[in-house]
């Protein structure tokens, strides 16, 4: 087992820079995650990792070792793919098998260790099928045996659940950490699903456009996103953005929404934003849960005011509401008997303890 | 609601359904038409072979009616089964076809996989290369190798010409392309991910190729290999130009030259010669046919 670090690292292809130069430490037995968009360069950083790809700029160490030059083969990593990849012409067994059967392991050893890997996936009566007899989830497994066996000091993951249902693949999202709570060998896992990196990760890679965008755990990520991209990115529903400037009104520092709409600041954040160019084009970041119902005694930092719901959808444990403030749609959370009906207005609460105050033009969480 | 959706739904459907297998049942007696105009074509100069091979040479000399045997007798074949001449004919083209199909494979699988997979600088223009190769017909070559050849012999006393295995350098210039192209799109057919994870599982390109790329491609393989044998088996027009001693010949050309003297024909022997050398490549078939199953590649990934 191994810490994984990449130093500016940097992938061209011909014209287009797919990966701008990455910092990224990964520590032994971490298990980290890369989120983002479509086509942000996940992948492709997650298969230098690998040494499937050369690396155009910058150094990624595995165990302290420099292995830009290494082959795969040389690296002591495993990697599961998005569509398993398993041999068509061996068996669940041989697959599982394979490359200790290259580097010569003792028959002994091999069977030892497949027999485990099997019992730990719960495919022990699968072992002597072909892939093609096997359903989509039991195929990840088998891909996932066939890493664990190896006993490497790096796992790979790249969307390893993304061709499964929506069902089996929480049921293997939990499979996958008790794994790695098992195992713990070092794991860098892609995908794009916020969810799946939040209910993994001990520490989430957010990238975007070949760049990471920030690195923290996932609650840093959730409650302290350093940019817009981030903070709409992470949590579902998302954040809520809404235009605003700030303005000091009887000589309480306030977030003005709209001509009838301003809200005066908690003293925490007020102090915060206090050197914020009043004339500034700011946005208001609100996640769902913190636009509720307005409640009979307000807590401090919690402001009211009324609101024409456009649309609600019951969820069943609450309901959520959509309603327009200065052209932006903005998503609430209530409770179900509060009586949020649509077209109708409603009476409602922000806990702007928990806001979060954006540079419109940069992006940046002030 | 739901409901409603069904009952309207229904009654187009089974109207649609009427009419796609009204399509369906014409198509299939066109399908049938075809295939048996084909098969009476295709079959009709075999059994005229097979019928003929049975008759003694009075009989097909005899203005009898050419589709009946009168008189059947099995001396064609003794006769030809008891020639050494004949039988050394059968041997030639066996080693020939075993030996070409081999050199074959040895050449167009390894190449296949470099061209499909080891991106290399300008491995896209050379596949396509390989193939045009194999367009140019052995009509416009032979004139031209056979020089080669002669020159060849010259310079170095290696004695090519009239040698039959000239044909094992001659044949893959007609297979190896061919067979390379077929490979080529088996190879490309394997998802890039099977060989990615064979190379992190520690596979070399050899091993890769070896223990994954043939097993998984094995129908394209044996395609590959029939087409080989076939070509070599039935190739005509090197072996009458590059050799001429009878103990040289194979067969297609042997029978041609021993069994037409002048403008004698001994018509009851060039039939049983040409049925018997078509069974070799018929034996190949339906035992290769065995394995020649689609879709061997199933359950490698999702798709
Ligand atoms: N072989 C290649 N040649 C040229 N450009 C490439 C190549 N592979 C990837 N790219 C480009 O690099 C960028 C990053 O690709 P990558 O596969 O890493 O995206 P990703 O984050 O994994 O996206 P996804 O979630 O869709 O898998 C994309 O813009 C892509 O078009
Ligand atoms: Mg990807």
């Amino acid at each position: 087992m191994a810490d994984v670090t990449l130093r500016k690292v940097v992938k061209r292809y011909d014209e287009v820079e797919a990966v701008r130069g990455i910092d990224l430490d990964i520590a032994d037995h971490e298990f980290v995650v890369l989120v983002g968009p479509s086509g942000c360069g996940k992948s492709t950083t997650l298969r230098m990792i690998a040494g499937l790809e050369d690396i155009s700029d910058g150094d990624i160490m595995i165990g302290g070792d420099v292995v830009n030059d290494v082959p795969p083969k040389d690296r002591d990593i495993a990697m599961v793919f998005q569509n398993y990849a398993l041999y068509p012409h061996m068996t669940v067994a041989e697959n599982m098998s394979f490359g200790l059967r290259l580097k010569r392991y003792p028959k002994a050893e091999i069977k030892s260790r497949v027999d485990e890997a099997a019992r730990m996936l719960d495919i022990v009566e699968l072992v002597d099928r072909k892939p093609k007899q096997l359903s989509g989830g039991q195929r990840q497994r088998v891909a996932m045996g066939r890493a664990i066996v190896r006993n490497p000091k790096v796992f790979l993951f790249d969307e390893p659940l993304s061709n499964l249902d929506a069902k089996l693949r929480v049921q293997m999202r939990i499979e996958i950490k008790k794994v790695h709570q098992k195992v713990r060998t070092t794991t860098v896992y892609v995908t794009h699903d916020q969810v799946e990196a939040m209910t993994l990760a001990d520490r989430v890679v957010v990238m975007n456009h070949g760049r990471i965008e920030q690195i923290g755990t996932p609650n840093e990520l959730y409650h302290k996103p350093a940019t817009k991209f981030v903070a709409s990115f992470i949590g579902s529903p998302a954040m809520n953005f809404v235009p605003c400037r700030l303005e000091d009104l009887a000589g309480k520092l306030h977030v003005r929404l709209t001509d009838r709409i301003a809200f005066p600041l908690p003293p925490a954040r007020a102090a915060r934003y206090q050197g914020i160019p009043r004339t500034d084009k700011l946005l208001l970041g609100l996640r769902p849960e913190h636009i509720t119902e307005a409640k009979p005694h307000a807590e401090p930092g919690v402001e009211a005011f009324d609101a024409v719901l456009d649309v609600t959808e019951p969820m069943g444990m609450e309901t959520l509401i959509y309603f327009t403030l200065e052209g932006a749609q903005v998503c609430g959370r209530v409770n179900p008997n509060a009586g949020a009906q649509d077209g109708a207005p409603l009476r409602l609460a922000v806990d702007l303890n928990n806001m979060h105050l954006l540079n419109e033009v940069t992006g940046v969480v002030l | 609601m739901t409901t409603a959706t069904i009952d309207k739904a229904a009654p187009t459907r089974t109207v649609k359904y009427g009419s796609m297998s009204r399509d369906r049942a014409w198509a299939l007696r066109w399908s049938y038409f075809f295939l048996v105009i084909f098969a009476i074509f295709f079959l009709t100069p075999p059994i005229y072979m097979f019928i003929t091979s049975l008759k003694s040479s009075a009989e097909i000399s005899a203005a009898t009616n050419p589709w009946w045997v009168f008189h059947p007798t099995l001396e064609n074949y003794t006769g030809l089964l008891t020639s050494n001449q004949f039988l050394r004919f059968f041997w030639n083209s066996a080693i020939v076809s075993i030996f070409v199909v081999t050199i074959t494979m040895l050449i167009a699988v390894p190449a296949a996989f470099a061209l499909s997979r080891m991106r290399f600088w300008g491995s896209a223009t050379l596949a396509t290369g390989v193939f045009l190769t194999y367009l140019i017909p052995e009509t416009l070559l032979f004139i031209p190798l056979f020089k080669m050849f002669a020159v060849v012999g010259d310079w170095t006393g290696v004695q090519l010409i009239n040698r039959w295995y000239v044909l094992l350098i001659l044949y893959p210039t007609l297979t190896v392309p061919f067979c390379t192209w077929i490979m080529i799109g088996y190879f490309a057919s394997i998802p890039k991910e099977l060989d990615e994870a064979a190379i992190i599982d520690g596979a070399s390109w050899f091993q890769t190729l070896t223990r994954i790329f043939i097993p998984v491609a094995l129908p394209g393989l044996i395609a590959a290999t029939i087409f080989a044998f076939t070509v070599s088996w039935a190739q005509f027009l090197y072996p009458l130009v590059f050799t001429t001693s009878t103990d040289q010949l194979v067969m297609p050309v042997g029978i041609i030259t021993t069994l037409i003297k002048g403008d004698v024909f001994n018509w009851g022997q060039i039939m049983t010669g040409a049925l018997l050398g078509a069974a070799p490549p018929l034996i190949i078939y339906a035992f290769l046919m065995d394995y020649y199953i689609a879709g061997l590649t199933a359950g490698a990934t999702k798709g």
